[in-house]
């Protein structure tokens, strides 16, 4: 389904497999995605973080570490407090925010395309690759 | 499905998309109008869709949840602004608590469908407007989580420039 995108055809990083492997695993986890959802709206401490789930502040700490790992979020010290954020200008932010929204809908639209295709008698069943 | 254009507006904050059915529009519009129908597009298999309430009448609030693998329900509304049947519909969609009562302050989508007739294909057209960048994250937000539709769509996301 990738040959059907428009929205981003543009330079997309080229990245190790070692990068790669840190990227998926970065965002395997649901706690880190939401934690970097929340450092791309605004740049946060790790205390005000770890206040947000139901976790030790180390294990909040193990989250950071690892989407930095990733390069995802970027930390730094400052006062008593380390702060994290995402590496994005705001309209960067507003960019990806809509791709990953076009996602959302690219994948409904697949969705509505099986339906219909059902009407033709065939069994509708999609092939089975339509989800990457 | 034989195409699929997507338009970004960052100052509107608007996503425009452009697809074509091998369907009349008048089969197409069913898959609004019909809550069963809606029910199998509008979640991601992971994060099927439930609407107990949906007609589409201006004025009309449709209700919805959306179910978890763990079970966990992520409740949301439509509030249907415009309808003309099989060529247009308008409406709100955002956020509900777990009693169905609108989130206040929560983000709200304004959504614009439609569908013209190309000889007995559909070409359908989907505007999608937040108000406010972090409507649009709250709402990316909630859609990354249920829609797991893949890391490698996320890794795209993130690190598309």
């Amino acid at each position: 389904m990738y040959n059907q995108m428009v929205v981003r055809n543009a330079s997309v990083p080229e990245l190790s497999t070692d990068e790669v492997d840190r990227l998926f695993h970065a965002l395997a986890d649901a706690t880190r995605r939401d934690i970097l959802m929340r450092v791309l709206a605004r740049e946060q401490s790790v205390s005000a973080l770890a206040e947000q789930y139901e976790m030790s502040f180390a294990a909040v700490q193990k989250h950071v570490v690892v989407l930095e790992r990733a390069a995802l979020v970027t930390k730094e010290r400052r006062g008593r407090e380390q702060m994290v954020h995402g590496e994005v200008t705001a309209v960067q932010r507003s960019a990806r925010l809509l791709d990953a929204y076009a996602e959302i809908w690219q994948q409904r639209v697949l969705r509505m395309d099986v339906i219909l295709a059902e009407d033709d008698g065939t069994s509708g069943t999609p092939t089975g690759s339509r989800n990457p | 499905m034989s195409t699929l254009t997507t338009e970004k507006d960052l100052e509107q904050l608007t996503l425009t998309f452009v697809t074509e059915f091998a369907a009349s529009p008048t089969r197409a519009w069913q898959l609004w109008e019909d809550p069963r129908q809606l029910e199998r597009w509008w979640g991601p298999p992971t994060w099927p869709a439930t609407f107990p309430k949906h007609e589409l009448v201006v004025g009309s609030e449709s209700s919805y949840f959306m179910t978890g693998p763990d079970g966990e329900r992520a409740p949301g509304w439509w509030e249907i602004t415009s309808v003309d049947a099989p060529r247009s519909l308008t409406f709100d969609d955002g956020f509900a608590d777990e009693h169905g009562a609108r989130t206040a302050g929560g983000p709200v989508s304004h959504l614009s469908v439609t569908l013209d007739d190309l000889d007995g294909r559909t070409r359908m057209t989907i505007i999608s407007r937040s108000d406010t960048v972090e409507d649009l994250e709250q709402m990316v937000g909630m859609g990354m989580v249920e829609g797991m539709s893949g890391a490698l769509s996320q890794i795209d996301t993130i690190l598309a420039d």
